[in-house]
């Protein structure tokens, strides 16, 4: 199951150039522009962790490049995005988030219920991803995920 | 992963070695027996135009202005080879400017930015001018971050290294500075299309330098030696400043500055251009005082010229060959 967060999630994957190319339009507005990587699919997981620092102060989108690609290597079966910050007074928030880098297979996720007082139901997303330890998800075919 | 065309890249061999990026759509190709007029092409003249430029506002400096004029020739032609179908990989530009102290290194190295902008070899062509401790941390693990961003900064442009001899002391075998060089010789290689690096110096030191760095010395490819100013040209120089600020010298004047330039020069610690530049801020506190001493009625004339009592009062007229200004040579003979 194809995971879709952030920005352009519905679109095929971005190629390095389109990468770039949004990177550069980050950095031409004037935000922040950040790497970060996790191997938590869960959609509600919204704090990521960081590759390095946000480059406050780059011109060119290659230095953007340079740390995705950098990310990538050392976490290739992790999910990557790129995050944008507009600091500007008012806004002050993420002004864009993408993903650049995915698993190679998404197991995907389960749906579990839960039987709660007055027969109510409860339900939450189960990653079938999150049943290995951090770190060890996503190795190579993703055998032992049963479905 | 199922169908190639939706694939994310991934990293590794495949990537690297995988299909060619598309070629940026510029003019039409040319077929193998096709000619073209050089003079004519868009790109030469708009080169040439900028290269005058260059020409016009830097005086001296042959040396530089016929690399810049070789650099720029091999881009055009470069260019004209792509639109041929021959391979043109792109030339290593990292350079290394030595000279005395104010023949304008860093001055050019400020506009080698925006040329190779214009050149299209650079994407932005910004200037990010460091010094030894903007690269070198002050701890164990600090330094490594600290040029990485400072590099990340300068990508797209022009990364100068003032005094760049200054990151190797050989006489601290733990200094951090090794370790900048090692991660700016690695970022040079790698990310040769997207930075230039400018290393600038002195040429005695520089050398030093370079000899107990090989690896740095063979990955600058272009070391450029900045030449003395000569008289004539100083004089340039100072009318160029002079006309900048809209000052003017009377003849009287000019004739008085020539010799002040030629018994500076011959002076220990001239330093150029800067000295110059210096010797003009000096005529300038001078004429101000002049004129509020006088006081009465003055036009503008008055205030933008400079007379040779300005230039003349100078210390520079009476030192002794050594250079001591003549109180403290009293003071000497003295005591």
């Amino acid at each position: 199951m194809r995971i879709t967060q952030g920005t352009f999630s519905y679109l095929p994957d971005l190629t390095d150039e389109e990468i770039s190319a949004q990177i550069q339009y980050a950095v031409d507005q004037g935000w922040a522009v950040a790497v970060e990587f996790t191997d938590d699919p869960h959609p509600r997981n919204v704090l990521w962790d960081m590759w390095g620092l946000p480059m406050f102060d780059i011109a060119d989108a290659a230095a953007g490049m340079h740390e995705v690609t950098a990310c990538r290597l050392a976490y290739p079966e992790h999910y990557v995005r790129v995050t944008a910050y507009d600091a500007s007074l008012g806004r002050q928030t993420t002004a864009l988030s993408f993903i650049v880098n995915r698993p190679a297979s998404e197991p995907g996720f389960r749906l579990d219920r839960q039987e709660a007082d007055d027969r109510r139901i409860r339900y939450s997303l189960h990653a079938y991803a999150a049943e290995r330890p951090s770190g060890e998800r996503y190795l190579s075919n993703g055998a032992g995920h049963g479905g | 992963m199922s169908e190639p065309g939706f694939a994310m890249p991934r990293p590794g061999p495949a990537a690297a070695n995988g299909a060619p990026e598309p070629e940026p759509a510029g003019p039409e190709p040319l077929a193998p027996d096709d000619t073209v007029e050089l003079s004519e092409e868009h790109q030469a003249q708009r080169l040439s135009q900028m290269l005058d430029e260059f020409d016009r506002e830097f005086i001296g400096l042959a040396p530089v202005k016929a690399r810049v004029r070789e650099i720029a020739a091999l881009l055009l032609v470069d260019r004209l080879r792509q639109r041929y179908g021959l391979t043109s990989s792109r030339p290593s530009l990292h350079m290394c400017f030595t000279g005395s102290p104010g023949t304008g290194k860093t001055t050019v190295a400020t506009h080698m930015g925006a040329l190779l902008h214009e050149l299209g070899y650079l994407r932005k062509g910004q200037l990010v001018s460091v010094t030894r401790d903007d690269l070198v941390g002050q701890y164990v693990g600090h330094t490594a971050p600290k040029t990485k961003e400072v590099l990340k900064r300068a990508m797209g442009g022009v990364l100068l290294i003032d005094e760049a001899y200054y990151l190797y002391r050989p006489e601290n075998e733990r200094d951090y500075g090794q370790e900048a060089i090692e991660i700016l010789l690695q970022f040079m290689e790698a990310n040769r299309e997207d930075l230039v690096v400018i290393l600038a110096g002195y040429a005695d030191r520089m050398d030093v330098f370079f000899r107990s760095n090989p690896g740095m010395a063979s990955r600058v490819a272009h070391h450029i030696d900045f030449p003395d100013f000569t008289l004539d040209e100083l004089m340039q120089i100072a009318d160029l400043m002079l006309d900048r600020e809209q000052y003017r010298l009377s003849p009287a004047a000019e004739t008085a500055f020539r010799e002040y330039v030629d018994l500076r020069m011959h002076q220990p610690r001239f330093a150029n251009a800067r000295s110059i530049r210096n010797a003009i801020d000096r005529m300038r506190l001078r004429q101000a005082r002049r004129l509020v001493a006088a006081g009465g009625r003055i036009g503008r004339e008055d205030l933008m010229s400079i007379s040779d009592a300005d230039v003349r009062a100078s210390r520079v007229f009476n030192a002794d060959p050594e250079g001591r200004p003549p109180d403290r040579r009293a003071a000497a003979g003295t005591g």
